[in-house]
């Protein structure tokens, strides 16, 4: 089910003026910040179908830009985000794309460069509801409802296991989770949405394993 | 718990006493939180609503557009001077409905009830009542409660945005919440409350989703306005005895296939209906020079 609780239907408190095209579009711009682990200074963004025909008046482009320098959905400063943005010397630009087979509220968000950089693609269901589909080529989704792990790794057989051996150590419950790998035996990246935040001890703990290049935990957005 | 409206009343008539306590105990189940945290979480949504009310009512705000704004306190004015047609009930309901509305167009602070577009609704309806019956907040917060199941429902079975199943699905999943909220807090059956929601569904069923200039003002506006008094409509009939034929789970399938069938020109994408016509247009033109 996509939507569970009471609160994805009375909610989000938001700026307006759209759930989907503002608040939506504002989770998005969050997680890729917390993906990014700081506010990027270079951001391109790519709308597609009902993102790219109506950004303008929905403010989705000020909402992603507001989400990336990590104001939440309810910041009356959403409002002057884009004009936050150039004065913090932040550089970024927008462009429509025509994708068929798309959701009809997609944007790809593209952060800094190099190995560095953070690549993903979201969508925005309605209501504030959305989820992250693509994340550096990888096909994995997540919703941003819960805390978040994204590691990446090796394919490589236990890897997975040991992971959640050491969440549920700690009493970690694991509510949905996700692997996708670029080749057998290569690099690979796991999403793991839990019942709530890990311990940063917890996080230095995965993270000594020489098979796990990086670990990233999101907070709810 | 429940995946359906039939379920949600099953419930509500055997295990639970109401529908609103369906989903406290689905709430509590699934994010493990106590009672009192979730009843105080749903509280503090309710005094954003109520403030979002205030704001649009007192301030003759304009969007940043000029499209919209100052219409609610145009309708106060006029109601409490006026014998209106429809009554004093139904016009404090399109107020605080559009208050919501111009409050949202003007970039305000609002809670999405399903969604932004369609945040005039439900507080509309809640508030209005509230000041015709005095209803206190805790009365009011387990009506929110019961929206959200209802919305639960038609969002996992349905659809509730624009984008993804036109109007109908946006401001109607939002009459459908009002009108259930409003049977159960009026002291109706589970069931009227979901003949409620089958009767609301029934009549919002092919409405397209067409702003002008893909902005939350023209119609979306009015529409909230004129939804908020639907949803009382449907709630006072299912209170009265008048059955939705159509089951209220059958009217939502209808709901999801005709959004699925209907053309993307219709879906919050500015390109069909009124976003089209020569006003539309225009107006459109105007905005892009700005």
């Amino acid at each position: 089910m996509r939507y569970r609780s009471a609160f994805d239907i009375i909610g989000p408190s938001m700026v307006g003026p759209s759930s989907s095209h503002t608040a939506g579009a504002n989770r998005i711009g969050q997680l890729a910040a917390q993906i990014y682990g700081e506010t990027p200074a270079e951001i391109n963004v790519t709308l597609y179908g009902s993102f790219a025909e109506t950004y303008k008046g929905h403010g989705t482009d000020r909402a992603i830009i507001a989400g990336l320098m990590g104001m939440k959905t309810d910041d009356l400063r959403i409002r002057n985000a884009l004009e936050i943005a150039k004065a913090s010397g932040i550089h970024f630009e927008f462009k429509k794309g025509s994708l068929e087979g798309i959701h009809p509220n997609s944007v790809r968000i593209v952060l800094g460069k190099g190995e560095n950089e953070v690549n993903l693609v979201g969508i925005s269901l309605g209501g504030g509801s959305i989820e992250i589909i693509e994340l550096n080529g990888y096909n994995i989704r997540f919703s941003g409802d819960y805390p978040t792990l994204i590691l990446q790794h090796i394919d490589r057989v236990g890897v997975i296991g040991q992971i959640g051996m050491i969440i549920a150590r700690h009493g970690i419950n694991v509510s949905h989770m996700e692997v996708d790998r670029q080749i057998r035996g290569g690099p690979a990246i796991s999403v793991i949405e839990m019942d709530q935040l890990v311990p940063n001890s917890v996080l230095d703990q995965i993270s000594e394993s020489e098979l796990i290049y990086q670990v990233r935990q999101l907070e709810v957005v | 718990m429940f995946s359906n409206i039939k379920e949600l009343v099953q419930l509500a008539t055997g295990r639970y006493t109401s529908i609103s306590e369906v989903m406290i105990h689905r709430e509590i189940s699934e994010t493990g939180k106590g009672r009192e945290e979730i009843f105080s979480f749903m509280k503090k949504q309710l005094s954003i609503m109520k403030h979002a009310v205030e704001e649009g009512l007192t301030q003759t705000v304009s969007s940043p557009t000029k499209l919209t704004g100052g219409d609610a306190k145009r309708l106060v004015d006029y109601y409490l001077s006026n014998k209106t047609l429809l009554g004093q009930q139904g016009n404090s309901a399109i107020s605080m409905a559009l208050a919501v509305s111009e409050t949202n167009a003007c970039l305000g602070r609002i809670v999405a009830t399903p969604t932004a577009g369609s945040a005039g609704i439900l507080p509309g309806v809640l508030f209005s009542l509230q000041q015709r019956f005095n209803w206190d907040e805790e009365k009011l917060v387990l009506g929110l409660f019961t929206a959200s199941a209802v919305g639960l429902v038609i969002a996992n079975n349905a659809s509730i945005s624009g984008a993804g199943g036109g109007c109908q699905a946006e401001v109607g999943s939002a009459t459908a919440m009002a009108a259930a909220a409003s049977v159960e807090l009026a002291g109706g059956t589970p069931d009227q409350a979901a003949q409620a929601v089958g009767i609301a569904l029934k009549n919002v069923l092919g409405l397209i989703c067409d702003p002008i200039a893909g902005l939350v003002e023209v119609p979306c506006v009015v529409r909230n306005g004129v939804h908020a008094v639907m949803a009382l409509a449907a709630a006072d009939m299912a209170l009265a005895g008048i059955k939705s034929v159509i089951p209220a789970d059958e009217v939502i399938q209808t709901l999801y296939e005709v959004g699925n069938t209907m053309p993307r020109e219709w879906k919050e994408t500015a390109l069909g209906g009124l976003a089209a016509t020569p006003t539309g247009q225009r107006i459109k033109q105007d905005l892009d020079k700005l």
